[in-house]
């Protein structure tokens, strides 16, 4: 397994008295090159998962290995994608694109091409010398995509990275990073709290619950790409998971004949 | 992706938005600056009138003697003379020259230590209560020992001035440091950026429009003590011009003097109070952010 998470528990010690356990033994193996979404209420861990998978933070319990390496500290192959973008707001969309390859010591020149390109692949090439506060909130987050993609990590880390747009947008955003993620295999892992983009986006949703924050159970999604939001399949796996928040109506009609 | 609804929605749809908005705003902003621009003279010299007015009044009714409370004909003469024998200018030039020394060696300082010290929060809290107690001290009351130290001449300005700008900026900084966005660093952390890169290429354009403001409290400040500085311990300079006119009893070039004083620190202002806007046009701040 590319990423292997065996019993992971995170402990937050707020005071002696009050320990949050924002994570209880998670178990999760995921395949290089999977889409996975870990889908869940607030509360759940499911940021704090990904924090712990990005080398944020460590976990107070168990191991967290990627390509059978330990996970210690950030690195340049994990990249994070978060929801407030993280962009620098006194750089261009260029130079926002371009800090990452900055530390990767290229030449100027393949610096801005590899920025560039990047740039245009995420549709935004007559915008290259705005600031971000001059770009839409999903221009914003094409930026940081690009940002990320184009260190050319090995995975790719977004945490409810379209939380903040209106649900147009965040469709819209959602079938380019399915796009994306089919033409350039990288591994994603996806925190998000929306039903409909986890049975969108991913390989395998992964089911957790909050208080404390577990992983329930796991949902393969086995449908082809590109995939139709009103196709009975769809919906098929969309109740599915309704079903595991218990959120589904019981079926209470009575028949009379 | 290149094609289809949604991008052109996102694209020109959005662009068209934005662009509304812009124009919207710089009509806005025109607006503001072009009824300021009207109505800022105006009121400047409604201003100035009644200043003149009430002080040629008090002049006229001859309670005081003119060597002591001199007019406003003495003093605009007096400013004649000043810049016609090229004094004036010679004394502006020597200040300036002077606080240009300390107040950028106080920024330089002042912004690399406040880096450092706001970074390293433990040493700050070892720091802190010593700059608290010595930062109310006049600058002046270190002046005796400026002299003993560095002697006399250019220098005890210089030192004078840059003890009155550096506390506004180490503060600042310090404290911006602290403010610095955590998603910034964490973004930093990703990348992989090293810990000097961090320094420069995130913490301090994170922190710098909020030192600014700093540069600009230093700026006042330094300019109130440099004239200090000048009437205690120099040979020339604006204060030494004060001092040299009080000297020769002459009233009215002192009152020219301080006039002079109060234009080239307005004019100071008015430069910094420019790059401000610069700072917040290129560091990528909305205009509306910072309430103009």
């Amino acid at each position: 397994m590319y990423i292997e998470i065996k019993n992971v528990s995170k402990i937050y010690n707020q005071s002696p008295n009050n320990n949050q356990k924002a994570l209880d033994g998670a178990n999760l193996s995921i395949e290089k090159g999977e889409f996975i979404c870990l889908l869940g209420p607030s509360g759940c861990g499911k940021t704090t998962l990904l924090n712990l998978l990005a080398g944020f933070e460590k976990p107070s319990e168990g191991s967290i290995t990627i390509d059978g390496k330990p996970v210690e500290k950030p690195s340049i192959k994990h990249v994070t994608i978060f929801q407030n973008y993280g962009l620098l707001p006194w750089r261009t969309v260029q130079g926002n694109v371009q800090l990452g390859l900055e530390s990767l010591g290229l030449d100027k020149k393949d610096i801005k091409e590899i920025a560039d390109e990047y740039i245009e692949l995420v549709g935004l090439g007559e915008f290259k010398k705005h600031h971000p506060y001059q770009l839409s909130g999903g221009m914003q987050q094409r930026v940081a995509i690009a940002r990320a993609l184009a260190v050319d990590p090995d995975i790719v880390f977004m945490d409810e990275p379209f939380g903040a747009l209106d649900a147009l947008t965040r469709m819209k955003m959602q079938e380019e990073v399915s796009n994306i993620w089919q033409k350039k295999k990288k591994t994603i892992i996806f925190v998000t709290h929306d039903i409909d983009e986890s049975v969108y986006l991913a390989d395998r949703i992964v089911i957790m619950t909050a208080y404390p924050g577990r992983i329930k159970s796991i949902i393969n999604v086995p449908l082809a790409r590109k995939r139709d939001r009103t196709h009975p399949d769809f919906l098929r796996i969309r109740d599915r998971v309704f079903a595991e928040f218990e959120m589904k109506q019981k079926d209470t009609i009575e028949y009379y004949l | 992706m290149k094609t289809d609804l949604g991008r052109l929605c996102m694209g020109t749809l959005r662009k068209t938005n934005m662009e509304k908005t812009a124009k919207t705003n710089s009509g806005k902003i025109k607006n503001n600056i072009n009824m300021g621009k009207i109505r800022k003279p105006v009121n400047t010299f409604i201003g100035l009138l009644l200043l003149i007015a009430v002080w040629g009044g008090i002049v006229l009714s001859n309670k005081y003697d003119r060597s002591l409370f001199p007019s406003p004909i003495d003093v605009l003469s007096g400013m004649k003379e000043l810049i016609a024998d090229g004094t004036l200018f010679a004394h502006i030039q020597t200040s300036m020259l002077r606080f240009i020394l300390g107040y950028s060696t106080a920024i330089v300082c002042g912004i690399i230590l406040g880096l450092i010290l706001g970074w390293f929060r433990k040493l700050w809290e070892i720091i802190d209560p010593i700059v608290q107690v010595l930062r109310p001290v006049s600058p002046i009351a270190w002046f005796p020992f400026i002299v003993l130290w560095f002697g006399i001449g250019d220098i005890p300005a210089i030192v004078i001035i840059f003890i009155a700008a550096f506390y506004p900026v180490l503060l600042s900084t310090v404290s911006s440091v602290g403010k610095v966005d955590q998603t910034y660093l964490k973004v930093a952390k990703n990348f992989g950026l090293k810990q000097a890169q961090v320094f420069y290429k995130i913490i301090f354009p994170a922190a710098f429009p909020h030192i600014a403001t700093g540069l600009h409290i230093a700026l006042g400040s330094a300019w109130v003590f440099l004239v200090a500085g000048e009437m205690v311990g120099a040979q020339s300079g604006l204060g030494f011009l004060i001092i040299d006119a009080r000297n020769n009893l002459r009233s009215d070039l002192v009152l020219a003097g301080i006039i002079f004083i109060g234009i080239s620190g307005l004019l100071l202002d008015k430069a910094i109070g420019m790059l401000e806007k610069w700072i917040g046009k290129n560091w990528g701040i909305l205009p509306n952010e910072r309430g103009i």
